[in-house]
């Protein structure tokens, strides 16, 4: 079993083969790939050296002290987070030491192809059709909501593959080459001016069969393995004190005296009690984690989160009074990265709205806690035996 | 306080879990509850003239030891901490149980151990082994701050003082008065008058002074700022007993209630009340701790203790009353326990300080001033 010595042992013969300061970033991620000090608890060959999970922090720490690049992890979340994870489980030797490295070190960006307009909550309802020719699939239909679209090289992709079956067993999941012809990406304009998402519209695209990802007809088994880890990383984040939207607030409220009124003092107040609660409740969470029971506090979180940046940046425009009624800019943008505090109160309280509707809407995760924690009974299902073609759309 | 060191954070995180050990204390207390506590019989001896339930009190604070968890042990204490107080109020808080823990084992207490000399070591030693219960001469309702004193003349205690919790058992009152001190009043020597309280399990009193000669313990002020402040703390952790147990309570039944040929407890918009309740409650669970602890460690602990109170009340309030309206008729009865828990909760939203008062607090120590 590799431990934290020998991690480190191997963390200083990579800074001595390829030092920092004289080597290229892409060079440099390159050979952290090789050595097996990406992701430590991958297997070796992929980035990995099978070593506890936990034991990432001390190749990170070792790195960072040495000044070493990082493969800039935000900009390519959906690849790491989602995408690795999914590939390592249920892809082909052949596909894992063709994806992996690249994927890691940042060369290839990924983005998720799942949401369609009919299906969002009920993802597995999505209509975009895969048929076999020989040995490949063409694929029609639309995908939205697709983050780094524009920036990826590769897509995760689930398509219906048989819609004559129930709607989770007719799905199959591919790998999807981004500059193929038919692939065309649309920028998303949101209310907050800018263009986070895209529209992708997928026209007669032809994937390798040896792009398909687990079996045919499997692909919601698969899925199931990507949104399990895009659940993982919500939540996560380790906060200080005022550390969330409720900072920027509290930082004016104490600036500008002359903002203050007694209504807006009591809900400033009720709601960074409430965010510091979150906070704990957060960091409590971690502890369980840490100590080897996780909790099932993490399901809460981001309900907890959702509601509170919206009451929180509706407060702020508030608080701002005249300047609440103006923005910084509605110009159309298309950012690398959502930033929640480099821009203004308006964009705040607008781009907030989507928290309680991206990655599970607030009422789903509200069914989740009642059924999985509280284990209240479940929704009736009218869609379980139905064939995929006979629901209603 | 500058406006800006509130925004420092505190050097380690608070410890927000329970310990091996606080887990085997729980269950200990949990099982002669249990055996001891049953909600027919807490309703039965609401209505007597005697709601406090002496037995339950001898066997948690002689048998078991647990009056003198804040005590070090060269006073006849356990030398735990809050961390195991928060524990064992949180089981008392689930079963309603009318015994004067918070009162006497850790307001009378934490008081005392703000004082010194032979004459308050004695009195720690005794409310310790739970020979005596010890009651903080100040309203239930008072926050950690301003309180009432009484008036010295010739050296004798006169005056009234009422809505003073569990007075009513009391064997000692530790009284502030005029002189700035804080007098050890043996209760023969007052009129204890019972108040018809909202709290059936913690009733309130009024206690007479006339020319009474009181023992002087020590400085009345830093004495019930302590006091009051580890009320305040630790309360939340009752509450966040209260709570839990309405909504376990709540979803228990509703799983086997059915109307319409559902089991009630299917139809979403119930389902979505509950799950919110249960987000409250864990929030409530991490405050809870996060005050707990800071009392233990002594640090960071207004802010944790406010925050703590700020929240716990109208969580606990509200987990009740989802609790009586969820249980639809029955919920309004008085065979059923939930006003119990409701009056409980209603009451614990006044003691030691409002949430809003808490709030008014925290604004002064997060440098978030009024206008």
């Amino acid at each position: 079993m590799t431990d934290a010595e020998e991690l480190r042992r191997r963390t200083g013969e990579l800074l001595a083969a390829h030092p920092p300061a004289t080597t290229g970033t892409l060079d440099f991620l390159r050979a952290r790939f090789d050595a097996g000090l990406a992701w430590v608890h991958y297997p070796r060959g992929l980035g990995g050296l099978g070593a506890a999970r936990s034991l990432q922090t001390v190749v990170d720490a070792e790195l960072a002290a040495a000044g070493a690049p990082d493969n800039d992890p935000r900009r390519i979340g959906i690849g790491l987070g989602m995408a690795a994870p999914t590939l390592l489980r249920h892809g082909t030797e052949e596909q894992k030491r063709r994806f992996l490295r690249p994927l890691w070190t940042g060369e290839e960006v990924w983005c998720q192809l799942f949401s369609e307009p009919g299906a969002g909550s009920d993802l597995a309802a999505l209509g975009t059709r895969a048929v076999r020719d020989g040995d490949t699939w063409v694929v029609g239909g639309q995908k939205v909501w697709t983050s780094s679209a524009h920036l990826a090289r590769w897509a995760i992709l689930i398509a219906r593959t048989d819609p004559d079956l129930p709607k989770h067993q007719g799905i199959t999941y591919f790998l999807c080459d981004m500059t193929d012809p038919g692939v065309e990406v649309r920028p998303l304009r949101q209310i907050t001016g800018e263009a986070e998402f895209n529209e992708v519209f997928l026209t007669g695209v032809r994937i390798p069969d040896s792009h398909r990802l687990g079996d045919v007809g499997d692909g919601w088994r698969v899925a199931r393995t990507t949104l399990m880890n895009e659940r993982v990383s919500i939540g996560g984040m380790r906060l200080p004190r005022e550390g969330g939207m409720i900072g920027p607030v509290a930082r004016t409220w104490r600036e500008r005296p002359e903002l203050r009124t007694h209504d807006l003092h009591q809900r400033l107040l009720k709601l960074w009690v409430e965010a510091e609660v979150a906070r704990l409740t957060g960091e409590r969470l971690r502890q369980q984690l840490a100590a080897g029971q996780p909790g099932p506090e993490g399901s809460g979180m981001k309900l907890a989160f959702a509601r509170l940046n919206q009451e929180i940046s509706g407060l702020e425009v508030e608080l701002r009074g005249g300047e609440g009624l103006l923005r910084d800019d509605w110009s159309m943008r298309r950012p690398e990265l959502v930033d929640f505090t480099g821009r203004d109160a308006g964009y705040r309280y607008l781009r907030a709205k989507g928290n309680s509707i991206e990655g599970g809407t607030s009422e789903v995760l509200l069914n989740i806690v009642a059924e999985r924690v509280l284990g209240l009974p479940a929704e009736p299902r009218t869609d379980k035996d139905v064939a995929w073609k006979d629901l209603a759309r | 306080m500058s406006a800006l060191s509130p925004m420092s954070i505190t050097s380690a995180e608070p410890d927000l879990l329970y310990s091996e050990e606080e887990e085997a204390l729980r269950a200990a207390v949990r099982d002669l509850l249990t055996d001891h506590c049953a909600p027919a019989d807490v309703i039965a001896r609401a209505e007597t003239d005697a709601p406090h339930d002496r037995a339950l009190w001898k066997t948690l604070a002689d048998g078991m030891g647990l009056a003198g968890l804040l005590v070090p042990e060269e006073h006849g204490g356990q030398g735990a901490t809050h961390r195991e107080a928060a524990v064992v109020l949180e089981e008392l808080g689930r079963a309603v149980a009318p015994v004067p823990y918070l009162t006497s084992a850790v307001v009378a207490t934490e008081a005392l151990l703000a004082c010194a000399g032979d004459d308050c070591a004695g009195l720690l030693s005794r409310l310790a082994s739970g020979r005596a219960i010890g009651a903080l001469a100040v309203g239930l309702h008072t926050a950690p701050g301003a309180f009432r004193a009484v008036r010295l003349e010739s050296g004798l205690l006169h005056g009234e003082l009422t809505g003073i919790a569990d007075a009513a058992i009391a064997d000692v009152l530790l009284v502030p008065a005029e002189d700035g001190a804080l007098h050890a009043v043996d209760a023969d020597d007052v009129t204890i008058t019972p108040q018809v309280s909202l709290d059936l399990t913690r009733p309130l009193a009024t206690i007479s002074f006339d020319a009474v000669r009181g023992r002087r313990l020590g400085d009345a002020g830093p004495a019930v700022h302590r006091a009051l402040r580890a009320g305040a703390g630790l309360l939340a952790s009752e509450q966040l007993g209260l709570a839990d147990w309405t909504l376990t309570e709540t979803v228990r039944y509703l799983k086997e209630r059915t109307q319409f040929n559902r089991p009630v407890g299917g139809f979403q918009a119930l389902k979505h009340r509950l799950a919110q309740l249960w987000l409250e409650v864990a929030g409530l669970r991490a405050a809870a701790r996060s005050a707990a602890d800071a009392l233990a460690r002594e640090e960071d602990t207004d802010v944790a203790v406010a925050v703590a109170q700020a929240y716990a009340a109208p969580v606990a309030v509200h987990a009740a009353e989802e609790a009586l309206q969820l249980h639809g008729g029955i919920g309004m009865t008085w065979e059923h326990p939930v006003h119990l828990y409701l009056k409980r909760a209603k009451a614990d939203s006044i003691a030691y300080g409002t949430a809003g008062a808490h709030r008014e607090a925290l604004a002064r120590l997060v440098g978030l001033e009024a206008p």
